[in-house]
């Protein structure tokens, strides 16, 4: 007879790694914000710039107000209106209106001044260049 | 061997387009009106191109495809969505005119007009006094 012996924490740990692939997104999957927090946002960096993009379909540009305070502090805040129609029925209303706002701490300082914006396709980009401080530095090492 | 490998491959990829399953695919969000004369549908498609939307309408059923191209470059650092196709389907239960149908693209979002056929449209009968 084969006898094993019980491993209560290992039985929690498998159970667990278990849920976590069942509710397991791909990817950095959607929505991993909670609800709520609008819009997601994604960020990325390259050695000179921090990006940040969120989808803000039918937003326009001038009404969205986006902010960088105390070197790392970020802001954008925005509307969107529902279509005004004459009559008529919705059958099915998914997509959100009103007013959004969302504060956001970036990893590192950014020059306030030379952030740069582009909205088209509801998509909006932040080019935000990186202080000098924070910019990763090549050492040279001198042969002796 | 391999073309039987293909071909399940093409049936399990939505939209049956195999070139894009490195990628994931999105729901995106819908709001439908319906007029007198039209049903309209609002859509939520960041990112779509014009050129890369592939709108079909058979036999009732509405198809959106929107396709997305990869974005990014250089180092992730935090990511709370993520990118991919945009598809969706819709059975449309009123008579339309599938030759009327139109559609626009503003700011990210997919504005479809579905004109009723004439003979579903609400109309006020005459009555004669004879």
């Amino acid at each position: 007879m084969v006898h094993t012996r019980w491993q209560p924490v290992a039985e929690l740990n498998r159970l667990r790694s278990e849920l976590e692939r069942a509710f397991a997104q791909t990817g950095y999957g959607r929505a991993t914000a909670g609800a709520g927090v609008f819009p997601p946002l994604n960020l990325w960096e390259n050695d000179d710039n921090l990006y940040m993009e969120a989808e803000l379909p039918g937003f326009e540009m001038d009404d969205l107000e986006i902010y960088v305070t105390g070197g790392n502090q970020l802001s954008i805040s925005g509307e969107r209106e529902q279509p005004k129609l004459e009559g008529g029925a919705w059958h099915r209303q998914e997509r959100a209106y009103g007013k959004f706002r969302r504060m956001f701490e970036l990893p590192c300082d950014v020059d306030a001044d030379d952030v740069s914006a582009n909205f088209s396709g509801g998509i909006l980009t932040l080019t935000m260049p990186k202080s000098e401080e924070v910019k990763p530095r090549r050492i040279e090492v001198k042969a002796s | 061997m391999t073309t039987t490998m293909t071909h399940s491959e093409k049936q399990s990829g939505t939209g049956g387009s195999p070139e894009q399953t490195y990628q994931s695919t999105f729901v995106p969000r819908f709001d439908i009106w319906e007029g007198d004369d039209e049903l309209l549908l609002f859509g939520d498609l960041p990112g779509v191109n014009v050129d890369d939307l592939d709108i079909r309408f058979e036999n009732r059923e509405l198809t959106i495809h929107g396709n997305v191209s990869p974005r990014y470059e250089g180092e992730m650092l935090y990511g709370e969505y993520g990118i991919g196709d945009f598809h969706r389907t819709f059975t449309i239960g009123d008579a339309i005119d599938a030759e009327k149908i139109s559609a626009e693209m503003h700011s990210g979002v997919l504005k479809l007009h579905l004109p009723k056929s004439e003979k579903v449209k609400p109309r006020r009968i005459e009555v004669k006094a004879s």
